[in-house]
């Protein structure tokens, strides 16, 4: 259900733009269909595909037995021969379950074919702790395709960033895993009703400031946007760089921002060891060096399986407050 | 399924013979070039099966698919890649059939419906489902052959891809060469029934116990599955018995082999099966046998010196296709 903000502009959900996105790429592509468990009928767990069925029937919207490494498989074998597949694993902990298919397959097929072969897949399932499902169902799993050369992932923040980048994911040639944050479902925000596209490998900045860079990812853009808030009041002016993915990086944009700010932290709500935060970390040493005035620091999830109960696993994730702090101590303000 | 082996025609049979051939001098010679040193890596040899590389080829028509296994030189000249560009591809060289960056594991060539010989056991199932997908939506009446071997039916792909496939009816048929080793151990010491196509009742399709060495006898019961698939009832699983005469790859000799066991399938080979229907029919005679043996041994060590002059690629290559349409 759409609204309209105060400019007039249609203001739909996060769930809502992944959908359009679906909808629209299954209605201009005959090519385009989707298979995964309970996405039909039940239009997944988050009921984000409600509806799809009804438009574009049990053939393309397609309900799988529970064996993720197959209908990985069958996304693979599919987009070898012609069509463009969406493959919806239900939790972003689930992927471990799909790795042999995107990652010894799906990755390298074009690849190892001398580029005779190519694999044009979404992988599209998610992301994000504090929903108190415990260790197996709350798990931010992107760094571990992102590590992989083949593949492009994708980690939206926005609905307008959702609906844009889920269509190109589709249209890209390459496999492409692509993660929603399951607690930004309802999330609401400015979505055109015209169509757009946004490439795959661009970042954008969510605030402009000058004291500080903040880069973050999917969920944590929100943290950061808070904390900028709270370091505005205290007279620290923050950036907010959300690459969108991690794969292609955007590494000139977040270079820049770094050199303009002198400062950086990376926060990604996978886990921070080998993380994503590390791999942006090193591109900010890396590209900015001689600009930086500290130590560019790092927040991800804590690293121990995400914890039920709900006073711990709030400890776990970054939070407006803790970015607040960091930033207050990189730039000496106590 | 109703089966009736029939007498192929004299040329097909001729076909078939001199494609059997071409696998095994291929073979023969790429173990001289592992073990020469003259290519490092591993390499997986195929001969005693080539009758079920080439029975499964000659099942298909134009436009159908296969996966196959990293056992794979067998299905790859069987469905028609050039000797020249495997020895290639063998060897690394920009020639080959992926360019020189898929080696002796993974023999791939769109142009003759080969989707891949995977190095991940098992992985090629589902991959073959998704194939048979595309052409149950697209309605192409193609189908698709998975090709694995023994040690594949135990790993959770193998399950998920025949369920699937039996559920949806897909146009896919899956072929087991079940050649008595998954790797280095018996297959009863890993695998609780006898018979593969036992399994197949667990998914409610026909199951083929199939001898695999006779290529007259795969053809025909690879076909009948495949024209099932064809006509759109889904799936079956077909059990090659065969017999790999080497180890498992370059090093392995095959010291685990109960005495005789070897001896006792070379009684069965297949090359000598087809050869002695034929000089039975009246189709060949013993002359013309072994000239057609050392014309098949000269091509293939031409193919070989060819393959060996051919340049490598240009290090920029690289970087070159990791993405499709570049970063």
């Amino acid at each position: 259900m759409s609204t309209s903000n105060s400019s007039g502009e249609r203001i739909i959900t996060f769930g809502e733009a992944v959908r359009e996105a679906l909808a629209e790429e299954l209605r201009r592509d005959e090519t385009v269909f989707m298979i995964g468990e309970d996405i039909a009928e039940a239009g997944t767990a988050f009921k984000v595909l409600t509806g799809l069925v009804d438009e574009f029937g049990p053939e393309r919207i397609m309900d799988s037995p529970i064996s993720e490494a197959g209908i990985t498989g069958i996304g693979v074998g599919a987009a070898m021969t012609g069509m463009r597949p969406v493959v919806d694993i239900m939790f972003g902990d689930f992927i471990t379950l799909t790795m042999d298919q995107m990652v010894n397959q799906a990755a390298k097929i074009h690849y190892m074919s001398g580029g005779k072969f190519k694999v044009p897949m979404v992988l599209r399932t998610t992301l994000g702790a504090t929903r108190r499902s415990a260790a197996q169902h709350s798990q931010s799993l992107h760094a571990w395709f992102s590590h992989v050369p083949g593949l492009k992932v994708v980690v939206p923040s926005t609905p307008y960033d959702a609906k844009g980048l889920m269509k190109a994911a589709i249209r890209d040639d390459n496999p492409v895993a692509f993660f929603e944050d399951k607690m930004m479902y309802q999330t609401k925000g400015h979505v055109p009703e015209e169509e757009y596209v946004i490439p795959l490998g661009v970042a954008d900045i969510k605030r402009e400031g000058t004291d500080i860079t903040l880069v973050a990812t999917s969920s944590m853009v929100y943290v950061a946007l808070d904390a900028a808030e709270m370091l505005d009041e205290i007279g620290i002016s923050a950036e907010v760089v959300d690459p969108r993915t991690t794969f292609p990086l955007d590494k000139q944009t977040i270079i820049e921002s770094a050199k303009k700010t002198s400062r950086a932290i990376v926060i990604d709500e996978g886990y921070e060891r080998y993380g994503v935060t590390a791999e942006i970390a090193s591109v900010i040493a890396d590209g900015a060096f001689y600009y930086l005035d500290a130590p560019v620091k790092r927040m991800g999830a804590m690293d121990v399986p995400i914890p039920f109960s709900p006073v711990l696993e709030d400890l776990t994730v970054p939070t407006p407050q803790s970015v607040t702090d960091m930033a207050k101590m990189l730039t000496g303000v106590v | 399924m109703d089966i009736t082996v029939k007498a192929l025609d004299e040329q097909t049979r001729m076909d078939m013979l001199q494609r059997m051939l071409d696998i095994r001098y291929s073979e023969e010679q790429i173990q001289g070039l592992f073990l020469a040193n003259l290519v490092r890596g591993t390499t997986h040899l195929c001969d005693g099966q080539e009758a079920c590389s080439v029975g499964v080829a000659w099942a298909l028509k134009p436009g159908d698919m296969m996966t196959c296994t990293y056992r794979g030189h067998g299905h790859a000249l069987a469905m028609g890649i050039s000797i020249k560009t495997l020895m290639a591809e063998m060897m690394g060289k920009a020639s080959g059939c992926c360019g020189g960056k898929g080696g002796s594991m993974h023999m791939t060539d769109a142009s003759v419906g080969l989707l891949g010989a995977n190095a991940i056991v098992g992985a090629g199932l589902p991959i073959a489902v998704g194939a048979a997908l595309t052409s149950q939506v697209k309605g192409s009446h193609h189908v698709t052959v998975a090709l694995f071997g023994d040690g594949a039916v135990n790993i959770g792909a193998f399950h998920e891809a025949l369920n699937m496939a039996a559920v949806w009816k897909l146009p896919v048929v899956f072929i087991c060469e079940n050649n008595l080793y998954g790797e280095y151990s018996p297959l009863h010491t890993t695998t609780a029934v006898e018979n593969i196509a036992d399994r197949a009742c667990a998914y409610n399709i026909p199951g083929l116990i199939v001898d695999g060495q006779d290529v007259e006898v795969v053809h025909a019961h690879v076909s009948a599955a495949v024209e099932r698939a064809r006509a759109g009832d889904g799936p079956s699983l077909v059990e090659l018995k065969t017999y790999r005469y080497r180890g498992h790859s370059r090093t392995d000799t095959g010291p685990y082999r109960p005495e005789g066991e070897l001896e006792a399938w070379l009684q069965r080979d297949p090359i000598h099966i087809l050869r002695d229907r034929m000089i039975e029919d009246g189709q060949l005679d013993a002359v013309e046998f072994e000239e057609l043996q050392q014309a098949t041994e000269r091509k293939v060590a031409e193919a070989l010196e060819w393959a060996k002059n051919e340049p490598f690629p240009l290090l920029e290559a690289a970087y070159q296709d990791v993405y499709a349409g570049g970063r």
